[in-house]
């Protein structure tokens, strides 16, 4: 890789600044990329990560600064621009048209003759392209019948079809499983290889040292450091970005248990192309306890989460609510019931993108006092809670009515995170709480879950990161095509080995038995 | 790059903006007007000097514009309360009708000599006309996804037949020497009138039921939950709000708005129904409250703008000898400019060479 850092660079951003309104979101940010390598953006939650790569991606116009790919100065107005150049950008949401199938979506916007070649040709391209990186995609498939890491790969795909060179990827893995993320990152190094450059967006810290050949450091829109991503430790790197020591460890006390809270009988229901997704599920949890569910992404962990918030029917089985059967009671019953449920999915399902923070608070709390009485909304009371969240949860907004899609990705998951654990919820259903989170701010999150916790709250905590279920559960279930492998009682005295047994199906007993007579 | 300048996204708009983008679409249109007007061999500005002072110039003109701008703004409310949910109500044509239907029906069968009980009940049976019109769709919307604005449309053409029925047949006027139409409303049905003008206290109701429409939307639950659901259906599911039970009640509210707009039209201007007698108002109302972005209280305003242009063109027919189709070209060329004015809330356009 050294023979790299000599190189031109592929592309060289000079210099620029974006500022929204009040915000300075970068503010003289020097950055370039080279061929063959990695190049890490690293910074806390609103540090200016995706601003300055939407710039790079047409999709923002710097107020000032300078854009050069392969010593030529460029100016984008739109990601069509950035592509013909040669930079492709896969966002974390992502940008396919579901009905459509992979290889009309690859050609779909493409201008021009290739727009119209024969389906033969744009198959054949796409085996081709997708054989070389590892991109393993059906090309007939249709985009809703795809898991969410096979749409990341026909993202991917599409830019590598459009011939980009530089590709710039905000936040891949946090939608990944372990499996996917190492397949991405084989990827990654496929691309780097053939001399492609690849810019690198995450948290996770672990995978940044991993795959990143040089890291560099925002913060607050600016540049702190850039720095080579060979011999960084995880402390140093958490270090530079918050600007204080980060700690790593999870501080629990031992509780006595309360009352049981919820408890599920032969839970079953359908997922959402009416196929089972959660199986004759049994489970309960008490006051002070959480209860963490580990499983590979899309084995009924989403469907379950919903069934126990009264968004998904349930075919057969029993829901109990502190003693009272709550199956097949209305959402709003569930909400009224103290059950608070943050989803995975906040832009789509747990925040209005289009509307502010205020009533985005509004949005669990509209139907209770003192933020409505009556038939009438008391946008004062809303608006006290909504700034005490803002202040308690470090959201990072220019003011309380702005629309939440204008913050960054972390900062409206704070602010979903705020509206959901403060108060006083009986039961927290809580699906990847830290993702896309700063260090910091997991640090903060989990601390808040486990106030939830000793306060008499019980929680169910669906993660695919082991590291965070294992910390933070009380006791860990494993969850494997719908259904439940077994009940570990101690999460720390389980290996991670036998963890990934169960979760690829193996019942508890043969799992462990299994690893200790090896 | 060859084009003199590009067209960039822009992230959000200036405020100056919502002011100067239908400002300048409105002067846009009349210098395209004016060539027009120009070609038809009239000069352009008599013609607008015309159309101004036949609108808003005395005090004649004045008040048949706000007799326009009545059933606009109300059947602009109507429709703008199932948009703001993103529920398709296209019905306000038929809904309207019905309403007016109905109110008829009272005023036949009803016999009260007192105006405020006859206001009540045409007012009530109006609502409820319109209200269940458009709640049938509403209802198979809900129950059976079925598109509404399929069937909130087709419903016009039912609703306009049925008026014709009763307007040729059963309750045709005896003594109006065979023209089809019903007989005349008492006085006590009809509304009282400001002035010596024709404007009644239909304007009141309309102005009355803007501002109603604003605090529904600002300040209160139901508000808030159709503005939820119209922005993020998912979100609302997930909030514990209930779709079915708010299209039905959406649906429900718009068409009785629409149908009590029906009832206005008739009691307070026509004093009877005859074919045609709406004028399109309902789909006219379609067109208000996209330029009014769904907002109440511009609802009036681009009501009121669009009742002027109605009169104004009328006028420019009689003084200027204008064929209807040319006053019809350029009604049309003004709301054209104002809705691809909204483009430039979007995207703006910028020389090239700035910025290299
Ligand atoms: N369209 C916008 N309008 C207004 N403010 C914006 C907009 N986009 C970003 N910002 C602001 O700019 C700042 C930087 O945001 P950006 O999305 O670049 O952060 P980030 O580093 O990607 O953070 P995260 O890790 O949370 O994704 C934030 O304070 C955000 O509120
Ligand atoms: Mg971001």
């Amino acid at each position: 890789m050294d023979s790299s850092m000599q190189q031109a660079p592929l592309v060289e951003m000079r210099g620029i600044s974006k500022a929204f309104a009040t915000v300075r979101a970068n503010a003289g940010i020097d950055f370039d990329v080279r061929p063959g390598e990695v190049h890490t953006l690293l910074g806390e939650n609103g540090a200016g990560k995706s601003t300055l790569m939407n710039i790079l991606n047409g999709l923002y116009i710097p107020d000032s600064g300078t854009i050069r790919v392969k010593g030529e100065n460029r100016r984008f107005s739109s990601p069509r621009d950035a592509i013909a150049a040669g930079i492709g950008m896969v966002h974390q949401h992502f940008m396919l048209v579901q009905v459509l199938t992979v290889w009309e979506n690859m050609i779909m916007g493409l201008p021009g003759l290739e727009a119209i070649l024969p389906k033969k040709t744009v198959i054949k391209r796409i085996q081709d392209i997708s054989t070389r990186y590892g991109l393993g995609v059906e090309p007939e498939a249709r985009v809703w019948q795809l898991s969410v890491g096979e749409q990341q790969r026909v993202e991917i795909l599409k830019m590598l079809y459009r011939r980009a060179e530089i590709l710039v990827l905000d936040e891949p893995t946090s939608v990944l499983t372990p499996q996917e993320v190492h397949h991405l990152f084989n990827t990654i190094r496929q691309m780097t290889a053939e001399g492609h450059g690849v810019v690198f967006i995450s948290h996770k810290l672990d995978e940044v040292m991993e795959i990143s050949d040089r890291i560099t450091i925002l913060r607050k829109g600016e540049v702190v450091e850039t720095l080579s991503g060979r011999n960084v430790s995880k402390e140093e790197l958490a270090e530079k970005m918050v600007g204080r020591k980060v700690v790593f460890a999870v501080d629990k006390t031992v509780l006595n248990l309360g009352e049981t809270v919820l408890e599920t009988d032969g839970v079953c229901a359908l997922n959402d192309r009416g196929l089972p997704a959660v199986r004759n599920l049994s489970l309960s949890i008490r006051e002070g306890e959480i209860l963490g569910i580990a499983g590979i992404a899309g084995n009924g962990q989403r469907e379950l989460c919903e069934a126990l918030s009264g968004l998904r029917p349930i075919q057969f089985g029993r829901v109990i609510l502190m003693g009272v059967d709550m199956t097949g009671a209305h959402p709003i019953e569930f909400i009224k019931a103290g059950v608070g449920y943050i989803p995975a999915d906040r832009k789509g399902t747990g925040l209005v993108g289009s509307m502010n923070l205020r009533e985005n608070f509004n949005l669990k709390n509209f139907w209770r006092k003192p933020y409505s009485r009556g038939i009438f909304l008391s946008w004062e009371n809303v608006a006290g809670e909504t700034g005490r969240i803002v202040e308690r949860f470090g959201v990072a907004t220019p003011g309380l009515g702005v629309p939440v899609r204008n913050l960054s990705g972390g900062n409206q998951q704070r602010l979903m995170l705020g509206r959901e654990l403060s108060g006083t919820p009986r039961l927290i259903v809580a699906m990847q709480p830290t993702w896309g989170l700063d260090v910091g701010a997991t640090e903060f999150v989990r601390d808040q879950l486990l106030r939830q916790r000793e306060r008499g709250a019980a929680i169910l905590l669906v993660s695919e990161d082991l590291e965070e279920v294992m910390a933070l559960s009380d006791r860990l279930a494993v969850i494997h095509k719908g259904e439940i492998m077994g009940v570990v009682d101690d999460p720390r005295g389980v290996t991670e080995e036998e963890l990934g047994l169960m979760m690829a199906g193996i019942p508890m007993s043969a799992a462990v038995r299994g690893e200790r007579s090896l | 790059m060859s084009a003199p300048f590009r067209v960039e996204r822009r992230l959000d708009c200036p405020a100056w903006l919502n002011w100067a983008i239908p400002v300048g679409a409105v002067a846009t249109a009349l210098l395209a007007g004016a060539v027009l007007l120009f070609f038809l061999g009239v000069s352009p500005l008599a013609a607008y000097t015309a159309m101004f002072r036949g609108a808003l110039g005395d005090a004649w003109g004045l008040s048949e514009t706000i007799v326009k701008a009545i059933p606009l703004t109300l059947a602009g409310l109507a429709v703008g309360l199932s948009f703001t949910m993103v529920v398709w109500n296209i019905g306000a044509e038929g809904q309207l009708v019905m309403g007016a239907l109905a109110a008829v029906a009272v005023v036949r069968y009803a016999f009260v000599d007192s105006a405020p009980v006859m206001f009540f009940l045409m007012f009530v049976a109006a609502a409820l006309a319109g209200g269940l019109w458009a709640g049938f769709a509403g209802f198979l919307k809900a129950r059976w996804s079925v598109n509404e604005i399929i069937t909130t449309l087709m419903m016009n053409y039912i609703a306009i037949l049925l008026t014709e029925y009763f307007i040729y047949g059963p309750w045709r006027d005896p003594s109006s020497l065979g023209f089809p139409m019903t007989a005349p409303f008492p006085a006590a049905a009809r509304l009282a009138v400001l002035g010596g003008t024709r404007v009644h206290v239909g304007l009141i109701l309309a102005i009355f039921l803007a501002l109603l429409f604003r605090v529904l939307y600002r300040w209160t639950r139901w508000g808030f939950e159709l503005r939820v659901i119209g922005n993020n259906a998912n979100a609302a599911r997930y909030a514990g709000m209930d779709y079915m039970k708010n299209v039905l009640l959406a649906m429900f509210v718009s068409g009785a708005v629409a149908g009590i707009a029906g009832m206005i039209e008739v009691a307070g201007l026509q004093g009877r129904i005859q074919p045609g007698f709406s004028a399109g108002y309902g789909y006219t109302a379609i067109i208000v409250a996209w330029l009014a972005r769904l907002n109440p209280v511009g609802t009036v305003f681009v009501s009121f703008l669009l009742g002027a242009l109605l009169v104004g063109g009328d006028t420019l027919q009689v003084v200027m000898r204008l064929p209807l189709a040319s006053v019809q070209v350029l009604q049309g060329l003004i709301l054209f400019c104002v809705l691809g004015g909204e483009f430039f809330r979007n995207y703006r356009i910028v020389p090239v060479g700035k910025g290299e």
